[in-house]
């Protein structure tokens, strides 16, 4: 990161920058509100019936049930990519012939349409999480692991030197310099994971589903209760946001050396 | 004693191969500091590596003679400090673990480990630094954390890549200085190459002058110049001047050019 962009952040953090960067959200809500106070549309009711809605279904009637059950499908299944596909992506990363070997069937794999799998993971799993999980890991997996691959190919050769001359172990290798060099990518790659487990987390519920947060906004807009439809779109939207927010959390901890200069 | 006969590596190169190393026989004494001078792109790196076990030689040998081992790869009697200190070190890791990284395997108690470190740093003048990261240092500690990650490795052998080539020139008459004095304390065996004449004079009991490429050994000089030596008084004697110039003119009969 530039000098630039630290000075910048900097900045953001003091009350003056919060201030700014808050008149656009709030001026927005605000704007909502009036506008759709007195709504007669169906389609499009006031916020305040939308938020009573909110309040309704999602403080917190239908957190055990619905929200729990689908965080816990979306991190299951991108924990499980995550460690997949770090794991794979060294062992291609490492031994080019293997990564040959297995390239034409990953790239099949990868480029299968994530929602054409929903059916096939239903016929193959049946309705409960296990097929669900198992696609939100299968999708994922691909990201983290080709930004693995290239991460661990990138790993420079005179560190490649040390590691030899000083006859560091393949585990040691593996632990003090290929994975941490490899983490600007191995991150990015978790990144992009994140928001299309987040997506699949939704679009697993749309079809054979009896629980989750996508569940309960598809009943309530198949039976007209378009205020709680919206409602559904509200959280949805603030879990990405609060996702977001804890990954660069995250992202700031693993990196702090890589941010340097 | 390492004892290099016939050494020879060349690279693949577009189709053919490219001759680096021709003919490169020297045998370094247990005790002794060689260094190696050579113009650049004459594959001093190339032949360091060799010495090291990470480069596979097209010909020749590299021996260890008091264990008759044949450097095929990495043995743990060498550490090795190379050129680029910003690429050499793990800018993930602070400063004591990337001089700790290596002893995990020599030294399988933690605190015993930790107190080499530390003796490490305080013999290149680093104590206190060991919790920084490497990159919140200027270059000349840079290269002083690899020479202490080599030192606390506690080699036979130190084969030094033009260790303060990219240094400014005060801390590189420090650093020499410096790594005569930890040869001294811990009594080393050291190959330095330079492409630096005065550099190879001032540190070297013995100065390997190497060719351009396609790369052989021109002669060998011996630095009869008393020890222990000093920037100003070992550089104003007369018989500095006279090796320098001998040096030179080994080099430049070859027709490379080199810095002076
Ligand atoms: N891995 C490699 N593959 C192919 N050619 C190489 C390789 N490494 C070095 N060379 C070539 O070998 C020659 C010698 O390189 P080397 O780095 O050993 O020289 P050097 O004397 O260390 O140079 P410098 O003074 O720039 O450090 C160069 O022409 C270089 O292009
Ligand atoms: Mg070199």
């Amino acid at each position: 990161m530039s000098v630039m962009a630290t000075t910048g952040r900097r900045w953001y953090a003091k009350p003056a920058g919060v201030i700014v960067s808050m008149v656009v959200p709030v001026a927005a809500v605000l704007l909502w509100w009036f506008a759709s106070l007195d709504s007669t549309s169906p389609f499009f009711p006031s916020l305040q019936a939308i938020l009573s809605a909110f309040q309704e279904t999602w403080l917190f009637t239908r957190v055990g049930s619905d929200v729990v059950p689908s965080l816990g499908r979306m991190l299951a299944g991108y924990g499980i990519a995550v460690v997949v596909g770090v794991g794979l992506g060294i062992l291609f990363g490492r031994f080019p012939l293997l990564h040959r070997a297995f390239n034409p069937a990953l790239q099949f794999c990868r480029a299968l349409p994530a929602t054409a799998l929903v059916p096939v993971s239903i016929v193959l799993m049946g309705i409960g999480t296990a097929p669900k999980v198992a696609l939100i890991a299968f999708v994922t997996v691909f990201p983290v692991m080709l930004n693995t691959i290239d991460g661990v190919r990138a790993v420079d050769e005179v560190l490649e030197d040390v590691s030899r001359s000083f006859r560091l172990t393949r585990l040691q290798r593996v632990f003090h310099v290929q994975l941490p060099a490899a983490a600007p990518q191995i991150v990015s790659g978790m990144r992009i994971a994140l928001s299309v487990s987040f997506v699949l987390m939704v679009v697993t519920e749309l079809v054979a589903a009896t629980d989750g947060i996508g569940y309960v906004t598809l009943q309530a807009q198949q039976s007209f209760q378009v205020p709680q439809m919206w409602a559904g779109m509200l959280l949805l939207g603030i879990l990405g946001v609060l996702f977001n927010g804890a990954f660069v959390l995250l992202e700031r901890r693993l990196l702090r050396w890589y941010s340097h200069d | 004693m390492l004892s290099v006969e016939h050494l020879k590596k060349s690279y693949p190169h577009s189709g053919g191969s490219l001759e680096v190393l021709r003919d490169i026989s020297f045998t370094v004494e247990a005790g002794e500091f060689v260094t190696i001078v050579g113009p650049s792109g004459a594959g001093k790196t190339t032949l360091l590596r060799c010495l090291a076990g990470l480069l596979p030689r097209s010909g020749g040998s590299v021996t260890l003679t008091t264990s008759g081992r044949v450097v095929d790869s990495p043995p743990p009697e060498i550490a090795c400090v190379f050129q680029d200190y910003s690429r050499s070190l793990m800018p993930w890791s602070k400063v004591g673990r990337n001089v700790e990284i290596p002893l995990k395997n020599k030294i399988r108690e933690r605190g015993k480990r930790h107190e080499q470190v530390e003796r490490a740093l305080r013999e290149v003048d680093l104590d206190g630094f060991a919790d920084s990261y490497p990159w919140q240092l200027s270059g000349g500690m840079q290269q002083r954390v690899a020479i202490a990650r080599a030192l606390a490795y506690r080699p036979e052998f130190l084969i030094m890549d033009e260790p303060f080539a990219s240094v400014d020139a005060q801390t590189r008459a420090d650093l020499e200085d410096l790594i005569l004095r930890v040869r001294h304390d811990a009594g080393l065996t050291i190959v330095l190459v330079t492409h630096d004449i005065d550099e190879a004079v001032y540190l070297g009991d013995r100065v390997v002058v190497m060719s351009g490429r396609p790369t052989t050994v021109v002669d060998t000089v011996t630095v009869d110049l008393p020890r222990p030596r000093s920037q100003i008084a070992t550089k104003a004697l007369p018989r500095f001047a006279e090796l320098r110039t001998e040096v030179l003119k080994l080099i430049t009969r070859d027709g490379a050019e080199v810095t002076a």
